[in-house]
């Protein structure tokens, strides 16, 4: 690990009164990365998703973006796609795509007129017809099919070109085929966009087919009598070389590993 | 065929629709025929001849004392009277529900007083009204705002509090702000909700609008009809109802149809 971490979360615990979700999480993710998270329901990977976004703040511990500590709210340099509710069904696939970008430029009217507007309509198009969706721009979400608004979701918040993208089971809710759709397409804007990655999957499966590391959430500790005061920590942490070729053979010996680890 | 599979075609539904209607307008001409049948100075039930007697001379003719077409004059002064009053209940409705539904300090420590204000009865205010604002039209169109908005704003301010929180998790990863968050995010998703809730109001200011003309007023739909009856004049009585439901059904499918044409997005949301 010869890079500085773009995100470094140091002794990290999330508590909800006294359940423990997350204890003494410390995690360097290195730019251009694509770290999955697996782990049972309940083991926190949503806590720790929403804690790197700043919706919730962590109990105890430090968490860095390139080097500064991160306030503890959301921000334009953390960009996020959820499995339901990313986008806003008011606005045209093209609106919600400007939204970011009428944001920045108009702190009063969250709204752009003139030379500006088209400025932003232009790259907002271009954004579009990198997800694929050339031909749906002027429709509204509840006109689009649930893979269409994903790819609607990931276009609103790659446009403001976040540091890290954080996707809480973007695929969850999808048909097989359109997921496999969609895995090549974030597989795609990841290379093209250089992007850092950062995603919360039920699907063990899909971790291993995008990520370049897989971490996976468990308790390392159980007390049968008070299973809510252990919480939840990186239990496995496999970094997987297929930088070149997604297809890459290592694919099964990286699930050997997987498995003898589970025996252990 | 079970019932509940049965759906009429729009011709059919029209024709059904018309039905009851009808039948009421029938039973109606059949018992006031009946009535003045053995009483031909029935009041009570007048027959459409007398109503049409009665309404032309308060459409057609100046009324000698104020030089005012009555029927027009009460019917303007209502209208102004209720739209005024929905009028500002309704932007301070907006514009209370954007603040209480976004800003959760805000819904804090406003939202309680809102609570308790929406519980006092408004007629019960009427009185404060009167003695406060005077006998005019002040006091009037007051009643209907404060009748309305309070439970227009906790309506509102609900609904924008539900809109799913990933919603304005996202909006700040795009780099808004709370303002932005309200101007971009909640207030044109909450737009459907108002007109939806300016359509439930209007039942309740037409009410208040009533009530008001009954006790304190000298022009008015309202006024008129309790006017004249001191005089058992049901031949004015009865038209007047029928024009107050005619205005109402109207403004309603107005408030409908600028929500379907204005929003398409909602459509098929349930709502």
């Amino acid at each position: 690990m010869s890079a500085a971490p773009i995100l470094s979360l140091q002794n990290v615990w999330v508590e909800y009164g006294d359940k423990i979700v997350l204890e003494k999480v410390d995690l360097d993710i290195l730019p251009g990365s694509f770290v999955s998270i697996v782990g049972p329901s309940g083991a926190g990977k949503s806590s720790l998703l929403r804690v790197i976004l700043g919706q919730e703040r962590p109990t105890r511990g430090v968490i860095e973006l390139d080097g500064q500590p991160l306030a503890p709210e959301c921000g334009p340099d953390r960009g996020v796609v959820f499995q339901r509710y990313s986008v806003f069904p008011h606005l045209s696939a093209l609106g919600n795509v400007m939204f970011g970008l009428e944001c920045e430029q108009a702190p009063f009217s969250a709204r752009l007129f003139g030379g500006a507007r088209k400025a932003a309509r232009d790259r907002a198009e271009a954004m579009l017809v990198a997800v694929g969706l050339a031909d749906s721009m002027h429709q509204y979400p509840a006109q689009l099919s649930g893979g269409m608004q994903q790819r609607l979701a990931i276009a609103q918040a790659l446009i403001k070109r976040p540091r890290i993208l954080l996707l809480d089971e973007p695929f969850g809710a999808l048909d097989p085929g359109i997921r496999a759709d969609m895995h090549v397409l974030i597989q795609q804007l990841w290379s093209d966009y250089a992007l850092t990655i950062i995603m919360v999957t039920h699907d063990i499966r899909e971790a291993f087919t995008l990520g370049t590391r897989v971490l996976a959430l468990d308790k390392r500790r159980h007390d049968p009598h008070a299973p809510h005061r252990f919480g939840a920590t990186a239990v496995y942490d496999l970094t997987l070389n297929k930088k070149s070729n997604p297809e890459a053979p290592e694919k099964p010996a990286v699930l050997e590993i997987a498995k003898t680890q589970e025996n252990a | 065929m079970r019932w509940v599979n049965r759906h009429p075609k729009k011709g059919e539904r029209i024709l059904l629709g018309a039905l009851p209607v009808a039948v009421l307008l029938i039973a109606y001409l059949i018992v006031a025929a009946q009535r003045h049948a053995d009483n031909p100075f029935d009041k009570i039930l007048p027959l459409p001849g007398a109503m049409g007697q009665a309404m032309s001379a308060l459409m057609f003719q100046a009324d000698q004392l104020t030089g005012q077409v009555t029927f027009w004059a009460d019917t303007l002064a209502s209208l102004y009277r209720l739209g005024l009053g929905l009028g500002i209940a309704t932007l301070t409705a907006l514009v209370v529900s954007l603040v209480l539904g976004v800003l959760p300090p805000v819904r804090a420590t406003f939202g309680p007083l809102v609570t308790g204000i929406a519980v006092i009865p408004p007629i019960a205010l009427l009185p404060i009204l009167f003695i406060a604002l005077g006998l005019g039209e002040t006091a009037k169109v007051a009643l209907i705002a404060i009748g309305v908005a309070p439970v227009m704003i906790r309506d509102i301010a609900a609904y924008i509090a539900a809109l799913p929180a990933e919603q304005v998790i996202k909006a700040q990863t795009l780099g808004a702000s709370s303002w932005q968050i309200m101007i971009r995010v909640a207030l044109p998703q909450a737009m459907p909700r108002l007109i939806h809730a300016v359509r439930l109001a209007l039942g309740p200011a037409w009410v208040f609008l009533i009530s008001a003309e009954a006790i304190a007023a000298d022009v008015g739909l309202g006024y008129r009809i309790f006017l004249v009856r001191r005089y058992l004049s049901m031949d004015v009585i009865l038209p007047y109802v029928a024009w107050i439901a005619l205005l109402a059904i109207l403004m309603d499918w107005a408030l409908a149809l600028t929500s379907r044409k204005a929003f398409p997005w909602a459509e098929g949301q349930g709502r």
